[in-house]
């Protein structure tokens, strides 16, 4: 009897898993664990819509041409509930039991650092758009391509405009004092490490530094030593909770710094969102749809934008348009290399040289994209402006930030 | 110097952000104390632990934004989401938690932490999973030559805490079901034989349970933001303050809340934000630990 | 023991064996059942047996997977370096440091996690009923705090195990091979000291406590070395999972209260607590459940999982043991209860 239960138990496990090639008859699918639920479901769902985008577009246009052959597209979802060892468990589902040859990365470099070790030992190529932390780089990865700009970019270039500007008033930018509040996952710590790096090239002094626990629920503690200390810089990441935490409170407690940046505030929408509380903030974005970089799938990042609102209203951010192009360098390195082989498209990737929406996308050894800068914009008149770098500004930089009791209402 | 004693040498400096480090963490707390005197109401009457608090504070706030995109003003949110709320608890209890009303306690804790999943999962299906706020507009104070801001909508906040708090003890003192509800917590038995309809009692408190909590979650969205997966917050702070306050005692519940609100804020001020979640666990293991130590003294145990 | 039940053993082993050749593919959840059947046989030697409902089991996990971590990579580099963000992927190790750093990482895992129970339990286990399960909540909870915010295992950004060797086919075999001997050794362990006198005083105190201890029971000596016991193998299969898993992270691999530390409960409740087989059955159904939910379920899992624990603990309070053995009683009690 127990031998019974045993048995529909494993016939039952068996059914849990149908094994079967993934690239059959006339559709390649890609595997993605993406984050549907837990803390980062915002911004695993922009993920997930940039990936559909993308592979509608493609089959739309014909599909993948490999060997005289057109192939659709198709994408084995599965929810990895914003947990590390539930990523790392599906990506092996997907490679071990779906028979899944090419994967998608997941959202956050906490759960690609999860992911790649797996992808990495069955020998699987992973193309990712939302694993940002140089960690992830440094491990001699072979399998693994990242789209965007690591995280170290993120907010240092915030860093160097402080010390530009300091210039320009006439003050050393070693006399400029920031303060950090950043979360503790490793993209922010990471973000964290490439700010320290900045500051240390400018000479300039960190006066807090605090870490923020996982929620992000609320700095005014941190806040209160803000205003104490009156940094030059305050610096914040913490994800899309971290942004719309960190504008509230801000606002309510009337904190005056010259500059404030953080990152994820386009995903947070905080300028729709917050209206008034949010303007002067500045956000770094890996892309913005200002930006003038085309290609033959989308056009323009314009045209991506639009055509992202017409599907699913609401403005694309930037993790859905890397996830858009993480595809289109799956498809270029289908087609360039005219194979389906796991190994072929592999060294297709690393020899990529694309242009993109998105922006240009090269691979160093590591497999991070060396091709393309970070912007950072400004929220003016409730609308995200690129201020810096200068050849794409569309919008000066207002610095210092009013205080608040210069402002209206 | 280490970064714990400059942040101490800064309240020398402007005794000010004492005060306003202080007082943030006590407005926090009387949020804190709502969701803590809805669970020292459930758990002293119908010996539940209730998990699902934290989840139907957050649900509470979305239900607030709802109204208030319908048109609603931000304060009249308050009540209509405490009604909503109502209206679920009594569902919630007629459904499932009266099936684990009178069961081991450790029945109820895992039935609950069901509901919890269940309930914080149908928000993110429902509103999604993005962060939410509900601007009141209110603007703050500034005060001591404008080093302290206090926002107005936490004072609010912790007027509306105080009111109901007072009504909660009120109306347990003097209306009929008030009284119905404090011979059931003593003794359900005895109560039973007396002819109070215990079901209908143990109903309404849950459902009034559901009251405070949308009220809270209303006013969390004011001061706060909220997301789905939120709602542990409130329910572990909710637990620490009635193992710290006891059940009996409404007041000592506000009082255990503001303290404790003003505690992890002081905390994170000298010590760095990252240390205040370790606080607070640590506080509730050392606050039972030490309770237990002291009644063992008289060879009692913790109950 | 009669011929029915040496064939009924035999079938068993045979499955056991068997299992990750028949399904190669599944080797890995496999590995994984097993790992899940240590948690809820190890979390029912206190509530079960002995009717303290703990929520903070997961502490042991995770102490004993950080411990075999440290022990794993320490003996060959500096941790530190290993764990730094920005160190570079240069530390590796070989054949034989592997498998020389996991034997001793699963040496120290027990170890670190035995002591770890020693002393909290001395600390808490005068704590009883609901107080004790809010206690080891906190514990577990703080735990993972602690782990995010110490540097020297890589704090919030987690904890990256050495590579296996072999080729990867072998390495799930491996690793089923280590959670499938822990299951059954924690089995045979537990079967063995359930029978005898220290089985007994946990039933006395799980009855009465206050009568086992006015009638000479060591109750305090008793309590300690059961979560002890129950630590040892939570220990192991922390070490094993962390090593299966590839990264520790703490929050949500390593002191997981939210998944594991509620799972491990609720396998024992719906196989049925206080009983032998329980957890085992209560494991294998609740682990197979979830796995269907993974799949056909895509975004509404947990609903799906929230409806189930709520149907378990109302309607299956007993377990499927508890049930099979209300109803045939014959038939069950016998085996259920364990002849030895």
């Amino acid at each position: 009897m127990r031998k019974a239960i045993m048995f529909g138990i494993f016939v039952a496990l068996a059914l849990v898993g149908p094994a079967e090639a993934k690239v059959e008859g006339d559709t390649i699918t890609l595997g993605a664990a993406v984050s549907l639920t837990g803390r980062y479901a915002t911004e695993g769902g922009q993920t997930r819509h940039g990936y559909d985008l993308a592979v509608k577009r493609i089959n739309e246009m014909g599909g993948v041409k490999v060997g005289g052959k057109s192939y659709k597209l198709d994408i084995r979802y599965y929810d990895d509930e914003s947990s590390n060892d539930r990523a790392a468990a599906l990506a092996e589902r997907l490679i071990n039991q779906d028979g899944i040859k090419f994967v998608l990365g997941p959202y956050s470099s906490p759960l690609t650092g999860a992911v790649a070790p797996i992808t990495e030992r069955f020998k699987i190529p992973m193309v990712e758009a939302n694993g940002a932390s140089r960690s992830l780089f440094t491990k001699g990865y072979r399998y693994l391509f990242a789209v965007l700009s690591t995280s170290d970019q993120y907010l240092s270039s915030a860093v160097d405009l402080a010390a530009e500007r300091a210039k320009e008033d006439g003050r050393a930018p070693a006399s400029v004092r920031l303060a950090l509040a950043m979360g503790d996952d490793s993209f922010s710590l990471d973000v964290r490490a490439g700010i320290l790096e900045a500051a240390k090239a400018h000479n300039m002094q960190i006066v807090i530094d605090d870490k923020v626990p996982d929620g992000f629920t609320d700095i005014s503690a941190t806040l209160a030593r803000v205003k104490a200390v009156k940094p030059d810089v305050l610096l914040i990441s913490g994800h899309a909770k971290g942004a719309a935490t960190a504008t509230r409170q801000i606002a309510e407690a009337k904190v005056d710094v010259p500059m404030l940046a953080m990152t994820h505030c386009d995903s947070a929408q905080i300028a729709e969102k917050m209206g008034a509380a949010a303007e002067y903030t500045l956000c770094a974005s890996q892309w913005a749809p200002t930006l003038t970089y085309s290609d033959k799938w989308f056009g323009s990042a314009q045209k991506y934008d639009e055509l992202f609102r017409k599907t699913y209203n609401y403005d694309a951010s930037y993790q859905a348009a890397e996830s858009s192009a993480a595809v289109l360098v799956y498809v270029d390195a289908f087609e360039r290399g005219q194979s389906l082989d796991t190994e072929k498209v592999r060294d297709s990737l690393a020899a990529t040289n694309l242009a993109t929406f998105y922006g240009p996308v090269k691979f160093d050894d590591t497999g991070k994209n060396t091709g393309k800068p970070m912007v950072l914009f400004q929220v003016l008149g409730g609308d995200y402006k690129v201020v810096a770098p200068t050849k794409w500004a569309v919008a000066k930089l207002v610095h210092p930030r009013p205080p608040w009791s210069k402002r209206g209402s | 110097m280490p970064a714990p004693m400059t942040n101490l040498l800064l309240f020398l400096e402007a005794p000010a952000l004492l005060v306003q480090v202080l007082l943030d963490g006590i407005l926090i707390g009387a949020i804190y104390a709502l969701a803590a005197y809805g669970m020292a109401l459930v758990w002293g009457v119908m010996n539940i632990v209730n998990v699902v608090q934290g989840e139907l504070v957050i649900l509470g706030g979305y239900l607030a934004i709802m109204f208030s995109g319908l048109g609603v003003s931000a304060f009249l949110t308050v009540p209509l989401a405490a009604a909503a709320l109502f209206a679920l608890g009594w569902v919630m209890y007629a459904g499932v938690v009266f099936r684990v009303t009178g069961k081991d306690m450790f029945v109820s804790l895992l039935a609950t932490f069901g509901l919890s999943i269940l309930i914080a999962q149908l928000i993110n299906q429902i509103w999604g999973a993005d962060v939410r706020s509900l601007d009141a507009e209110l603007g703050s104070w500034l005060i001591l030559d404008s080093v302290v801001t206090i926002s107005r909508a936490r004072v609010a906040a912790l007027a509306a805490a105080l009111v109901l708090g007072a009504a909660l003890v009120v109306f347990l003192r003097t209306s009929r079901l008030g009284r119905a509800i404090r011979a059931t917590a003593q003794n359900a038995r005895a109560a039973r034989a007396l002819g109070v309809d215990t079901d209908w009692v143990y109903a309404a408190t849950y459902a009034i349970n559901g009251a405070i909590c949308g009220a809270a979650g209303a006013l969390i969205a004011m001061i706060w933001v909220i997301h789905p997966f939120a709602g542990l917050v409130f329910t572990i702070r909710a637990f620490a303050i009635v193992i710290l306050a006891g059940l009996g005692n409404l007041a000592l519940v506000i009082a255990a809340a503001l303290g404790l609100g003003a505690a992890e804020n002081f905390v994170g001020f000298v010590l760095g934000a990252q240390f205040q979640g370790a606080f607070v666990f640590s506080l509730l293991v050392a606050i039972l630990v030490w309770r237990s130590r002291r009644l063992a003294r008289s060879r009692k145990v913790l109950r | 023991m009669s011929a029915r039940r040496w064939a009924l053993h035999g079938a068993l082993a045979l499955l056991t064996a068997a299992a990750p050749f028949l399904l190669p593919a599944l080797a890995v959840q496999l590995a994984m059942l097993w790992i899940m059947v240590t948690l809820a046989l190890t979390w029912d030697t206190l509530g079960g047996q002995m009717g303290y409902n703990s929520f903070g089991n997961i502490l042991f996990f995770g102490i004993g997977m950080y411990a075999s971590a440290i022990v794993q990579v320490g003996l060959f580099h500096d941790v530190a370096a290993y764990t730094d963000p920005a160190g570079s992927g240069s530390l590796t190790f070989t054949p034989r440091e592997y498998y020389l750093g996991l034997a001793a990482g699963l040496l120290a895992a027990p170890i670190a996690a035995t002591l770890a129970a020693l002393a909290f339990g001395a600390l808490i286990l005068g704590l009883r009923g609901p107080y004790f399960a809010i206690a080891t909540l906190g514990l577990g909870i703080a735990g993972g705090e602690f782990a995010a915010a110490w540097g020297y295992v890589g704090g919030a950004s987690g904890f990256l195990m050495p590579v296996f060797p072999g080729e990867f086919g072998r390495r799930a075999l491996f690793f089923y091979a280590l959670a499938a001997s822990l299951g059954i050794a924690t089995f045979a362990a537990l079967r063995w000291l359930y029978g005898r006198r220290f089985g007994l005083a946990l039933n006395a105190i799980r009855d009465d406590e206050d009568k086992a201890e006015a009638l000479g029971l060591p109750t305090v000596r008793v309590k300690i070395a059961a979560w002890a016991v129950s630590a040892f193998f939570l220990g192991l299969a922390g070490a094993i999972f962390g090593n299966l898993n590839g990264l520790i992270e703490p929050r949500e691999v390593a002191f997981s209260g939210a998944t594991f530390g509620v799972w491990m409960v609720l396998m024992a409740i719906l196989g049925g607590k206080g009983t032998m087989w329980g957890p085992v059955v209560g494991a294998v159904v609740f682990h197979v459940t979830k796995e269907l939910f993974w799949t056909y379920l895509l975004g509404w899992q947990r609903v799906a999982l929230g409806v189930l624990i709520v149907v378990i603990v109302l309607f299956f309070p007993l377990g499927i043991l508890g049930h099979a053995r209300r109803r045939w009683p014959e038939t069950f009690r016998a085996r259920v209860e364990g002849a030895a």
